[in-house]
């Protein structure tokens, strides 16, 4: 883990729960000190932090740097994010910046430099053309040029165009950040810099030629507002198809596999960013996957550790020391080696899914006679008998230990338990009693394993995300590209495919030609 | 010269058997009541599917096939076996009729006698293999 890691404020993926799963396949270096911040609904627990490792060579780390040493051309051959494009200047300045303003004061500070920049900027060029019609007024007012209806017209839309401005800018770009992401995204950037080089080069003009030579001509001055306002609007309109409409149109197909267990999951995107896809990703993530569960991982391991056991090599033909041969050897007698793992597996699965189904069984009956003592009392029975009246909670408390049993039997052979609490089993409870939900609505949350956004938060494994890619963070999708979300416990393999360029052609089909014959084979006896 | 007359002799058969293997088979009619019967149904015909014909070995043949003989009757008798291409009959051709026209050229009531010529494909196959070996 690198220390830039560890000196994170914001994120608290490692919660108490953890004493209850299994650690034993986990890494050792792990905090495990209790977080309070993530109990309070700080702006923190929304927040998908992913964070590129600082720049080290990805690839080189494991393989080639321990056998080689350190080669000299470890620069060229590795591939490391470092923002290698053609923007890369002022990306690199401010990547460089962000970076010692992380290690110094913490990650929000970045997120807050852009905010502040991009709100100044902004106020700056909605308060530009209001100044150049005033000050005029200020300084000169007695050479004017009187200037009646025409400039009135001309004050009219001036003020509606600024009102629409800043209406679309409130909707387009007034929104609470969802996540951190590593590189600056190049468009914003750009658009932030075109028009500060517009409205400074605006400013220029009017310097030099308005206010130094104090012109009079109060319309010219007017006109030059208002269409410094309309090039505003224009760039408006630049930035919602640079930013919204460009990605909305589905260019590739993404196939996301969780390393761990080989789930996958195809979405479309557009043109995006690889930064911005993998927040996508990370958003249907939450929202498609089941959610993790590392107690079912521990059986394949101690399968695969048995079948390898008990292989020992002996090197016959003298000294020497070779390791990548023995190793070899050891996997070709371990695949010809005819043990009954496999029979092992087979009955081992159909002996759990038996099980699973029995206690499935026993679950839904309890859960289905425990509904049938309560009755939602109508309104007008609610007067005669208050005696007996309970609220849901009071309700779920009265029939849950009837069906606890079957249900804390049921979670255990799913090796489920951890995700669920009595307390929220009865928060569930009454929450269905509420709402008029039957058994099987209730059971719907037990039953299956749902995705991680039905849980707990403390329940989530993974909240800090680190996306390593072999290309710049802030390129395109391209076809072919491959990259990793990776979080503690597993990663999320990202493979982009391009859809394919369809070719469609027409066939025009008359209504008529619609004809049958009948076929026949027939048998004659003579 | 003798030696030649041999090695022509198996291409003569074979000629034979690909081009012309029929073989001539005569039914005498039966009178049930008001009807002439022949013991023997047909499938087929221009008209008909020839891909459901179960016993054509070319599956786009036309013709006019026996798919059934009844036991006792004069045509098995008279050595018709299933499966057997009517290619003639009392000298009409057989081999591009509509199922109605061959059932009609079999079934005419001043014809007592008919001379089929068929073709049988289960006979020629046999006559191959003893041949070749």
């Amino acid at each position: 883990m690198s220390a830039a890691m560890d000196t994170e404020s914001t994120y608290s993926g490692y919660s108490h729960y953890s004493g209850h799963s299994k650690k034993a396949h986990r890494q050792g270096s792990r905090d495990r000190h209790k977080s309070p911040r993530s109990k309070d609904g700080s702006r923190s627990e929304k927040s998908v932090t992913i964070q590129t490792p600082p720049a080290e060579p990805l690839l080189g780390n494991d393989a080639s740097r321990a056998e080689e040493g350190q080669d000299d051309n470890w620069g060229e051959t590795t591939t490391a994010i470092t923002g290698t494009s053609e923007h890369s200047i002022s990306q690199e300045d401010i990547a460089r910046i962000s970076k010692d303003l992380e290690d110094s004061v913490g990650l929000d500070c970045k997120r807050y430099l852009g905010l502040t920049v991009a709100a100044v900027l902004g106020l700056l060029v909605f308060l530009t053309p209001i100044a150049f019609i005033l000050l005029p007024q200020i300084l000169w007012r007695d050479d004017l040029e009187p200037c009646g209806t025409v400039c009135e017209g001309l004050f009219i839309s001036v003020a509606f165009k600024l009102l629409i401005l800043l209406i679309g800018t409130w909707a387009l770009f007034f929104r609470q950040p969802k996540a951190d992401i590593p590189r600056v995204f190049v468009f914003r950037a750009l658009l932030l810099v075109l028009i500060f080089l517009f409205v400074f080069s605006y400013w220029l003009f009017y310097g030099v030629r308005i206010l130094d030579s104090k012109d009079t001509n109060y319309q010219g001055i007017v006109q030059y507002a208002v269409s410094l306002v309309d090039a505003l609007l224009f760039i408006h309109y630049l930035a919602i198809v640079l930013l919204e409409l460009r990605q909305l149109q589905p260019m590739f197909t993404v196939k996301v596999v969780r390393s761990t267990d080989g789930e996958s999951r195809y979405y479309s995107l557009g043109h995006l960013s690889i930064q911005r896809a993998a927040l996508v990703v990370l958003e249907n993530y939450y929202k498609d996957f089941t959610v993790y569960n590392p107690a079912l991982l521990t059986a394949s391991k101690s399968r695969a550790a048995k079948h390898m056991a008990g292989l020992k090599v002996y090197n016959v033909d003298g000294p020497g020391n070779n390791a990548s041969g023995q190793s070899r050897a050891m996997i070709a007698a371990a695949a010809r080696r005819r043990d009954s793992s496999h029979n092992e597996l087979y009955y081992e699965e159909a002996d759990h899914e038996r099980r699973v189904k029995k206690r499935r069984a026993r679950l839904v009956v309890a859960v289905e006679e425990a509904f049938t003592h309560i009755k939602r009392l109508q309104a007008e029975d609610q007067q005669k008998a208050p005696g007996e009246m309970m609220d849901p909670r009071e309700a779920a408390q009265a029939i849950f230990p009837s069906m606890a049993r079957a249900l804390q039997k049921y979670l255990r052979t799913t090796r489920q338990q951890q995700y669920h609490s009595m307390e929220s089993i009865l928060q569930h409870l009454s929450f269905c009693i509420t709402n008029n939900m039957t058994p099987k609505a209730f059971l719907e949350r037990y039953l299956n394993p749902g995705p991680t956004l039905q849980y707990d938060r403390d329940r989530w494994f993974s909240k800090q995300w680190t996306l390593v890619s072999e290309e710049a963070v802030t390129s395109g999708l391209q076809d072919g590209i491959v990259f990793v979300l990776k979080c503690l416990d597993f990663s999320l393999v990202v493979n982009v495919k391009k859809i394919p360029f369809i070719k469609l052609s027409e066939e025009f089909i008359d209504p008529k030609s619609h004809k049958f014959v009948l076929r026949l084979q027939s048998e004659t006896s003579v | 010269m003798s030696e030649t007359h041999l090695r022509f002799l198996p291409v003569i058969t074979i000629y034979f058997i690909s081009f012309s293997f029929q073989q001539r088979i005569e039914i005498h009619k039966l009178r049930q009541g008001d009807n002439l019967i022949l013991g023997f149904s047909i499938g087929g015909g221009i008209d008909q599917d020839p891909t459901q014909n179960p016993f054509s070995e070319d599956k786009t043949d036309k013709g006019i096939y026996v798919t059934r003989v009844t036991e006792g009757g004069p045509a098995e008798v008279a050595g018709l076996q299933i499966g057997d291409k009517i290619m003639q009959v009392n000298g009409w051709d057989m081999t591009m009729v509509t199922h109605d026209q061959a059932r009609k050229r079999l079934t005419k009531r001043n014809e007592e006698v008919v001379r089929l010529l068929v073709t049988r494909q289960s006979l020629q196959k046999a006559v191959q293999q003893s041949m070749m070996s």
